[in-house]
């Protein structure tokens, strides 16, 4: 691998104090109106590795209200703890209940890392608590491993300068360790309902006209597709030539199941909302399948959709870089192909006798 | 009544990232000629606090921690309108994370709240382009004990009466809008407005303008362990390059269009996407 190793900014031979009393992986879940947010589950996924490899129970938290069955999937997908902060006051996030229930939670049973999802929620809680502990907090991360015990410290790695490199981050004097982490980038466990794990109840005491903040309203964004949780992307770039092709690729996207991406050169155009855009200034995304059509593979659109698991491209460019990416390549017109390809989809699925409409 | 709002904003003078380049030969970080701009985000806040202060009156107080040309930045914001300006710079503080730099901007925003008046709201951007962590926002709420109202994507009222801010923060999932009490600190998106450009007469009063400047001598109480370096639980471990994945592609051809979409279907059938997406029946 390339690289360029760098000596640390603190001298290696700083004694680590003792941290015998801090052990095992804390996930915080996240969750809206009862619904967990992914990255919490892909999380756990990690968090498993991390806390086999330190031979500590993985612990998840789950706050809010009416979730209980939110703690019960906690454990379905891979902890070995589940904890459970249940009160009306908690319906929405607000950050200063939601950091009083964590810092108290961690106070008492010290795990030695502690992850959150790299949503608003979770950089918003994350960034208090940190501060209130105080200890260090890595953002953003991408890859998260552990050195084996003694030294048990979280290797918290993350994009930096745009995208153009990655670093690694410690923490070693401080504990708990903590880091938020992208959506999209880490792996869940398969649900396993065999693992049913009995939740401790956390106590919530704090009053409602203890906390200033009231949610007055959440405006869901209907039309908003959720593109870091989607599984199926078909994302088109300037190939497409204006707003009129992208329908095109709904159609496609209908066809298989999956939402409209898009590269920032569509976005600009205004050819398609921002909402769909895939890379460094868009999302990172990591669904099963990516069929990229008319992008011609830049660094800042890759960053964001290497990781897809099967990588489909369309161009009439056989240089384009976007081959580099892709399983399957397909040099020609997409404004000829791309139809031919959703014919053949619906073909095939009615053959399987579903009826396929072309709404979502 | 009661006193005009005085708002305190947040910059930092950073390398525009988006312009470094990575030098292919040795994968090092190509910083020359790399220009110095105010965090954009941050511009959305001092342009939020323009907004409120051309609509009911307030005052602005931009500050910075950072080297000396941070000047530069700050002179810029004063151009744009904003009242005073702070820059506290000391070698001590080289070396800040998010903790560190969150004990130090805390500990000036109480020196500016006991200098030029009790302080109602502190804008920070969303992140910056350099730390790019979106943590010290947060972290100086903290320290201050303020409300916390992160990504703000609009600003629906300020009440100087009734000490009560509402706010629009929009999610991945949406927009939940929020009303808390002032003191507050609100980060900004670039959604929040669009940014001004600086008026003659503000660039005048810019041209001649000298911030404040403080050093550690001007905080005898700071705790010299929690600045810097030393105040920074997280250290760079290492940097590299990621390598680009390489992968065979299978080229898809075929005599028509159609045959080629019969073949990428064909080949997408035999994975076990149409199993795990209900494809099939
Ligand atoms: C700071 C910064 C951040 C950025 N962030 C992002 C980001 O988040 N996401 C992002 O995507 N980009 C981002 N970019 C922009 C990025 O560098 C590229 O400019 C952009 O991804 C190019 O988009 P594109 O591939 O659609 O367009 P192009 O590079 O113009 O490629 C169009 C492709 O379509 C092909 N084509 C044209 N017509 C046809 C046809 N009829 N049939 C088949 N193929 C055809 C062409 O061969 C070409 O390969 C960023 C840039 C910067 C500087
Ligand atoms: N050195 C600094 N001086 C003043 N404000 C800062 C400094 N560092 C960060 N901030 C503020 O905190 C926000 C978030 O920064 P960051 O956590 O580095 O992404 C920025 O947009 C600024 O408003």
């Amino acid at each position: 691998m390339s690289e360029e190793t760098k000596e640390p900014k603190v001298a290696v031979e700083d004694e680590m104090p003792d941290w015998s009393a801090y052990r095992g992986v804390l996930i915080v879940v996240e969750q809206r109106d009862g619904a967990a947010k992914k990255v919490s589950w892909q999380l756990l996924g990690q968090g498993k590795k991390l806390a086999d490899k330190l031979e500590v129970p993985l612990m998840a938290l789950v706050i809010g209200h009416n979730v209980a069955h939110l703690a019960q999937e906690a454990g379905y997908y891979g902890a070995d703890q589940v904890y459970l902060c249940d009160a009306e006051e908690l319906k929405d996030y607000r950050t200063r209940p939601y950091s009083r229930v964590c810092l108290k939670f961690i106070h008492e049973y010290k795990p030695e890392i502690v992850l959150f999802g790299a949503t608003a929620t979770g950089r918003d809680l994350a960034g208090a608590i940190a501060t209130h502990l105080p200890t260090g907090l890595t953002a953003d991360t991408t890859e998260l491993d552990v050195e084996l015990p003694p030294s048990r410290l979280l290797l918290a790695s993350r994009p930096a300068f745009s995208e153009k490199m990655l670093a690694t981050i410690l923490c070693k004097q401080y504990r708990p360790q903590m880091a938020t982490a992208r959506a999209g980038v880490f792996q869940e466990l398969p649900r396993d309902e065999s693992r049913k794990v009995e939740a401790v109840r956390i106590e919530f005491s704090m009053s409602e006209d203890e906390i200033a903040t009231k949610v007055l309203e959440f405006i869901t964004e209907t039309s908003s597709i959720n593109l870091e949780e989607a599984e199926i992307i078909v994302a088109g770039g300037r190939g497409l030539g204006g707003s009129e092709a992208f329908k095109m690729l709904k159609d496609l996207a209908d066809a298989l199941g999956g939402v409209v991406g898009a590269s920032r050169a569509a976005v600009d155009a205004g050819w398609i909302k921002h909402e769909h855009q895939v890379g460094q200034t868009g999302y990172t995304v990591r669904p099963k399948l990516y069929f990229a059509i008319g992008i011609s593979g830049a660094v800042q659109h890759t960053v964001g959709m290497a990781n897809s698991e099967l990588i489909v491209a369309i161009n009439r460019d056989a240089e384009a870089p976007i081959f580099n990416f892709a399983q399957y390549g397909i040099v020609g017109d997409l404004f000829k192909i791309v139809p031919a390809i959703t014919e053949q989809v619906k073909q095939k699925r009615s053959f399987a006798g579903i009826a396929v409409g072309s709404n979502s | 009544m009661s006193e005009k709002l005085h708002i305190v904003v947040c910059i930092k003078q950073v390398p525009d990232s988006r312009e470094i380049r990575i030098d292919p030969k040795n994968n090092t970080l190509i910083r020359q000629g790399v220009p110095s701009i105010v965090n954009f985000y941050d511009l959305h806040g001092l342009e939020e606090a323009l907004r409120i202060k051309d609509e009911q009156g307030a005052r602005i107080t931009v500050v910075t921690m950072g080297p000396p040309p941070a000047e530069k930045s700050l002179k810029e914001c004063v151009s744009l309108g904003a009242d005073d300006a702070v820059l506290v710079t000391d070698r001590g503080f080289a070396g800040a994370d998010t903790l560190a730099t969150s004990y130090v901007l805390g500990k000036t925003i109480e020196k500016v709240a006991e200098t030029f008046g009790k302080v109602d709201i502190v804008f920070c951007g969303k992140q910056t382009l350099d730390g790019d962590t979106g943590q010290v926002g947060p972290g100086i709420a903290c320290r201050l004990d303020l409300e916390q109202l992160t990504y703000v994507s609009k600003v629906r009222a300020v009440d100087k009466d009734s000490g009560k801010i509402t706010v629009e923060r929009h999610l991945e999932d949406g927009i939940e809008v929020v009303q808390t009490s002032m003191p507050v600190l609100v980060t900004a998106l670039k959604e929040l407005n669009k940014v001004r450009r600086a008026p003659l007469p503000g660039m005048l009063r810019a041209a001649r303008f000298k911030p404040v400047v403080w050093t550690t001598a001007d905080f005898p109480e700071l705790d010299r362990k929690q600045i810097g370096l030393k105040g920074s639980p997280t250290i760079v471990a290492r940097t590299w390059v990621p390598e680009i994945r390489k992968i065979n592609t299978t080229r898809v051809e075929g005599e028509s269009e159609q045959e080629i979409a019969q073949k990428i279907v064909e080949t997408l059938w035999q994975t076990d996407l149409p199993e795990r997406f209900g494809w099939k029946s």
